[in-house]
């Protein structure tokens, strides 16, 4: 039910980020959506995208820290609201988003996000019938 | 004006005998009442008779910083208990505070050479005087309290912080006085700014500073901004507190009570006695002490002594301004800090490497300290999916460090070997507030 994001600790100094995506881009692996969560001091940079595990193990042989996370994908159409009606539900059953991006791939709208409840968000996710995007299919859309 | 002419005014000679005299007489009593100066001096086969001038001190052993530690709480306390009227307790390195214990006379004496120190900046009866140093076991704000009190004038126990309600009372009592850090001084006229206050509004004309270093530039800064005359008071909680050296009306070079307080300047190497005039360690030896007497105490200050006569009319021997320490303490808002105190905290956190900066900085003309340490890598491997575990552990040390340090430290973590790395000796300290 859900995808593979990295989630790679970033110091804010030049020459980080482009040290990280330079790794993927040799090994080929393509970016399918990115975000970066910062302070002052350092950031979190959020990454979907193809291959993840052989991502994450070409990172960690580099010396970065990164982790590999499970995180949720719902599928949405892409008209205006439909986003707002998603996270309703889950704020309804009392669950935190604790963080989520959003990006269009195929016509369809797709939220990314990690609540604080994995366990019950499955559950809401399979009783109001929202629709999640396998890993395999994000891929398969590039 | 002078408070006490006969002592203040003394000629070099009389100085000279009084010293000897008192030198004998707390050699004999801590010979008789403190087993680790009756230990010291018997392994050096020195008695108290062999102590008569004030020449013979060179005779005698020093006393560090380390020894108090090493005789925490009391070890060297010489009056009784039952003697004792007040305790201080000044920052240690190692978690153990200096206990400074006080008999009724000590008190006596403190007041006397406080009410000397203000009575040189002018402050007399009728003045309405503010405290601003912290009241508490730290020395500063009780120290100067009770010189106002023997003087004569109002003691106003501000304290430090609520710095707005501060300004009002400067505004609405009519204060003439005030002591406090130098640097929370220029906090206060930027608040009194802020506040739409001026200088003209308020009757201050005469403060005090010290607990911390301070340049020329900003005694000038003080005195314009605030429309006072602006002077140096010096002090360490184990020979008393502040009122062991102050400024008089020349405003040059600070006289020391040395009725009362003892100075010599040593090579910090050597130990070796220096003349006037060469820089050196400053050492004292307490004349009159009765709770906690120590000979030869290195106060780690680097400064020189001078007995050119004064303008004032004081024959008392000068010192210049502390030029820089002979250890690696920092003084930040008054408060003393030891890098190695940091590093006890980081290394009992098991995220933390034992690599870490200390950068002091002057923001708003208050001190700041920015911890920056790198973690370990078995906790960075682990990986983060949010900033949540950092910020938290940025609060656990920062709480740590505060509570070790009694003063705020903003904590950055940082990832493993991100941290400069200089050839040779690491640097662990950036001082960029300026102030030699």
């Amino acid at each position: 039910m859900t995808i593979h994001q990295l989630s790679v600790f970033i110091e804010n100094k030049s020459g980080t980020l482009v040290k990280v995506l330079k790794l993927l881009k040799e090994e080929g692996i393509q970016l399918i959506a990115s975000t970066i969560a910062d302070t002052a001091e350092y950031g979190i940079c959020r990454i979907i995208c193809s291959q993840p595990s052989k991502a994450f193990e070409v990172l960690k042989a580099a010396g970065i820290a990164v982790t590999l996370t499970e995180v949720f994908a719902v599928e949405l159409d892409d008209v205006p609201g439909r986003a707002a009606d998603a996270i309703e539900i889950f704020a309804n059953e009392g669950i935190s988003i604790a963080y989520l991006y959003s990006f269009l791939l195929g016509g369809k709208g797709v939220l990314i996000f990690r609540t604080d409840n994995a366990e019950k968000a499955r559950e809401v996710i399979v009783s109001r019938g929202l629709t999640v995007v396998p890993e395999k299919d994000l891929s398969k859309l590039l | 004006m002078i408070w006490n002419e006969v002592k203040e005014c003394m000629s070099r000679d009389e100085m000279r005998e009084l010293q000897g005299r008192r030198l004998h007489k707390v050699v004999d009593y801590v010979y008789h009442h403190t087993p680790f100066y009756r230990r010291k001096l018997q392994e050096m086969d020195i008695t108290p008779d062999d102590i008569r001038t004030v020449e013979d001190i060179v005779k005698l052993p020093f006393t560090t910083k380390q020894d108090l530690r090493d005789n925490y709480p009391f070890g060297l306390q010489a009056a009784p208990q039952s003697e004792i009227i007040r305790i201080h307790a000044s920052s240690g390195t190692t978690g153990n505070p200096t206990i400074v214990g006080y008999t009724r006379k000590d008190i006596g004496v403190w007041s006397e050479c406080m009410a000397r120190c203000l009575t040189s900046y002018g402050v007399g009866r009728g003045d309405i005087f503010s405290v601003a140093y912290g009241y508490g076991l730290f020395t500063g704000g009780l120290g100067v309290h009770y010189g106002v009190e023997t003087l004569g004038a109002a003691v106003v126990p501000a304290s430090t912080g609520n710095t707005e309600k501060h300004v009002r009372l400067l505004k609405d009592l009519g204060v003439t006085g005030i002591a406090c850090t130098p640097s929370y001084a220029l906090h206060l006229a930027e608040t009194m700014e802020k506040m739409g206050v001026s200088r003209d509004e308020t009757k201050l004309r005469v403060g005090a500073f010290g607990a911390e270093p301070w340049t020329e530039n900003m005694r000038k800064e003080i005195e314009e901004r605030l429309g006072i005359k602006a002077f140096n008071l010096y002090g360490l909680s184990e020979i008393m507190g502040p009122c062991v050296s102050y400024e008089c009306s020349a405003q040059h070079n600070s006289h020391i009570n040395e009725d009362h307080y003892l100075p010599e300047i040593v090579d910090p190497v050597t130990l070796e006695p220096l003349p006037y005039g060469q820089q050196g360690e400053l050492v004292f030896t307490t004349l009159t002490k009765e709770g906690m007497p120590l000979l030869r105490y290195r106060t780690r200050d680097l400064t020189s002594l001078e007995d050119t006569p004064c303008s004032c009319g004081r024959t008392s021997v000068k010192m210049t301004k502390i030029v820089g320490r002979s250890d690696d303490m920092l003084i930040i808002r008054g408060i003393n800090v030891f890098p190695s105190q940091v590093e006890s905290v980081l290394l009992s956190m098991p995220e933390c490497a034992p690599r870490y900066l200390l950068v002091v900085d002057r923001q708003d003309n208050l001190d700041t300290l920015t911890v920056q340490v790198e973690v370990r890598q078995e906790y960075f491997d682990q990986g983060f999916d949010t900033l949540t575990p950092i910020t938290e552990l940025e609060k656990k040390i920062s709480a740590r460090l505060k509570s070790v340090l009694s003063i705020s430290a903003k904590v950055q973590v940082k990832a493993p070997n991100s941290l400069e790395r200089s050839e040779g000796k690491s640097k662990f300290v950036i001082d960029n507030r300026n102030i030699r």
